[in-house]
């Protein structure tokens, strides 16, 4: 038996399969795109599984195209993380547009979980217009903060009014390695809030695309005072999680 | 059946407005009032009509804004906005606005009101103590009765008062008859139609139309009239709503949580359950109405003990699965005590609440989908 996971985001597409064991058979990913029931269609496109279960913002149009059941990000997030690292108990995921701090029991069901507000700040997106904003693509963007000998404030959350921040802080003539640290602090600022919100116990795992993201981690870490788990794809593991749950269907 | 029962709801809706125009001909006096603090029976007493004006639609906010902060709850700017735009035939037919400071907006956007319509503001005092809280909120309604009395021209008796708590007694009697409804499992009704009917009801002129319909609805009901089409399959979650009011237009929370599979079976909030009291008929009027609409368990009151107990009871009475604490953005007031209550919920009950903050714009259905689900695979 093989079951498939497929995480329609509001940037990416992920789909894995897994097999009865639980491990990761194969794994594919996509642009969104502007017509994620096209892209998804394409991307489960001649490949073989016994049942499938969709998560993300596009899951229910997945569900009344594929006939398949949906579970939320939040769950999948939880199962997939949980996965990895047995002995976790609290996620963070932050995705494009999202960012969400989940916390479970010993069992590894979900116990409480926070989401950030309606637009999309201190999200992916918000960094992805932020490195635009100082002139790096984004791969190198967390590298480029790291380096930065420190930190300059940054106090908007909302991406407009950081823009404009940035946009003086350029003029006036500061470090741009710096202003891309303070960038990634503001935003570590608000997931660590949202973190202590939920829990402050157990292994925390840092999942969802920004969390390939080197200056995020270290800061996260550096923020938390503890040890952050990352898996190696942190972006497929709202996939996986569905992949598993798909799985556990009775 | 059940559709035929709103066919009608919608007919003496129509009718409702047709017989206002027509008692307003014959010299009766509408009064239009903002908050469950208002207390209705005066405006009976004086052969007036009370309406309620609560503005629960998106609509007019845009209208409002072009006065009113954006940054306002949206419930004081959709208010306003049917008072600017002159869509809310209720506004336009009340002749007086009775406002109240239950909220800072509220308070200073009836400031503003007052240019549209003559608007009485009534002072609540700031918590429900019987020694230094009563006397002022018993003085405020004497003041109140004699605004009432001095537009209406008409004496409020204390017959007339008295024949005014029946009566409302009655209805609201009725109102809770049909909230409890749904202590029953499976629901026998959706909760988006009990607020539909609920509603509509509020608005009617004539209360003992609305006590028969309302019967009539329970009737139905309980004989399973509305069970198959509307409310859920019956092994959805029950879901127990708290926090703001929500009402036509403004309900989309509880549309995700039914689309979801689940069902809301209790609303503790001033369009359900807070509306569930009686007054006391053996003391003298004036006094119980005082102590009756004081003990509102409303967020405006610090402390607000009486709103933990009320949620409570209506947790163990409705067997309910799961809390929902609703906050109208910027309501500071249910904002901040929605940690209290998770908190409380979680200590007595051990289940987790799901609070959600947002506005009556459609614009985070999908985010609210993600919250609203994620909480009911918690369940």
């Amino acid at each position: 038996m093989r079951f498939a996971g497929i995480d329609i985001g509001s940037r990416t597409i992920e789909l894995v399969i897994v097999n009865e064991a639980g491990q990761i058979v194969e794994s594919r990913q996509a642009d969104t795109g502007f017509n994620p029931q096209m892209e998804a269609g394409k991307l489960i496109n001649g490949v073989s599984y016994d049942r499938i279960m969709a998560t993300g913002y596009g899951r229910n149009l997945f569900e009344i195209s594929f006939d398949a059941p949906t579970v939320t990000e939040i769950k999948t997030h939880a199962r997939g993380a949980r996965a990895f690292f047995p002995d976790a108990r609290t996620v963070l995921d932050i995705g494009g547009q999202d960012s969400k701090a989940i916390s479970m029991f010993e069992n590894g069901r979900v116990k409480k979980f926070e989401m950030n507000d309606r637009c999309a700040a201190g999200t992916g997106k918000f960094l992805e217009i932020m490195a635009r904003t100082l002139g790096y693509d984004i791969e190198s963007f967390g590298l480029q903060a790291l380096m930065a000998k420190k930190d300059l404030n940054i106090s908007s959350m909302c991406t407009v009014f950081a823009e404009s921040e940035v946009t003086s802080l350029i003029a006036g003539g500061q470090n741009r390695q710096e202003i891309a640290r303070g960038l990634h602090t503001s935003v570590i600022r608000r997931a660590a809030g949202m973190i202590n919100r939920v829990s402050s116990e157990g292994d925390i795992v840092f999942t969802g695309g920004v969390a390939k993201n080197p200056c995020m981690r270290a800061l996260l870490a550096e923020k938390l005072g503890r040890d952050i788990l990352v898996p190696e794809d942190p972006q497929l593991v709202g996939a996986f999680g569905a992949a598993l749950l798909a799985g556990e269907i009775q | 059946m059940a559709k035929s029962i709103l066919n009608k709801l919608q007919f003496i809706s129509d009718e409702n407005l047709i017989d206002i125009e027509q008692a307003k001909a014959d010299g009766r006096s509408v009064i239009g009032f903002y908050c469950m603090y208002t207390p209705s029976e005066m405006a009976i007493a004086a052969n007036a009509i009370p309406v309620p004006l609560c503005g629960t639609r998106n609509d007019p906010i845009a209208a409002a804004e072009e006065i009113l902060p954006r940054n306002l709850c949206p419930l004081i700017k959709s208010s306003f906005g049917f008072a600017t735009t002159g869509t809310c035939p209720f506004f336009k037919l009340s002749d007086i606005i009775i406002g109240d400071t239950t909220c800072d907006g509220k308070k200073k956007m009836f400031e503003l009101l007052s240019r549209y319509k003559p608007t009485y503001v009534l002072q609540l005092p700031q918590n429900q103590d019987m020694f230094t809280a009563l006397p002022f909120w018993h003085a405020e309604l004497q003041r109140f009765r004699k605004i009432i009395e001095a537009h209406s021209g008409v004496a409020i008796t204390e017959d007339g008062l008295r024949a005014a708590i029946r009566l409302m007694n009655r209805t609201r009697n009725s109102i809770k008859a049909l909230m409890d409804v749904n202590k029953a499992r499976p629901v026998l009704l959706s909760g988006s139609q009990l607020l539909e009917i609920l509603f509509k009801v509020e608005f009617l002129a004539d209360k003992e139309k609305g006590i028969k319909l309302m019967e009539e609805v329970i009737a139905q009901a309980h004989s399973g009239a509305f069970r198959s089409k509307t409310a859920g399959s019956g092994t959805g979650r029950r879901i127990l709503l708290t926090g703001v009011p929500v009402g036509l237009g403004s309900d989309k929370v509880v549309k995700i949580v039914e689309q979801s599979g689940a069902d809301v079976v209790a609303f503790e909030n001033c369009s359900g359950y807070k509306k569930a009291f009686v007054v006391d008929e053996k003391k003298d009027p004036m006094e119980a109405l005082a102590e009756q609409y004081l003990a509102t368990p409303c967020s405006v009151m610090s402390p607000n003990d009486k709103r933990f107990d009320l949620l409570k009871d209506l947790i163990q009475e409705f067997s309910v699965d799961g809390v929902i604490d609703l906050t109208w953005q910027a309501c500071h007031t249910y904002n901040v005590e929605a940690f209290g209550i998770g908190e409380f919920v979680q200590k007595t009950f051990g289940m987790p609440t799901l609070h959600l903050e947002t506005d009556y714009a459609e614009s985070d259905t999908e985010q609210l989908r993600v919250r609203i689900e994620a909480y009911l695979e918690m369940l």
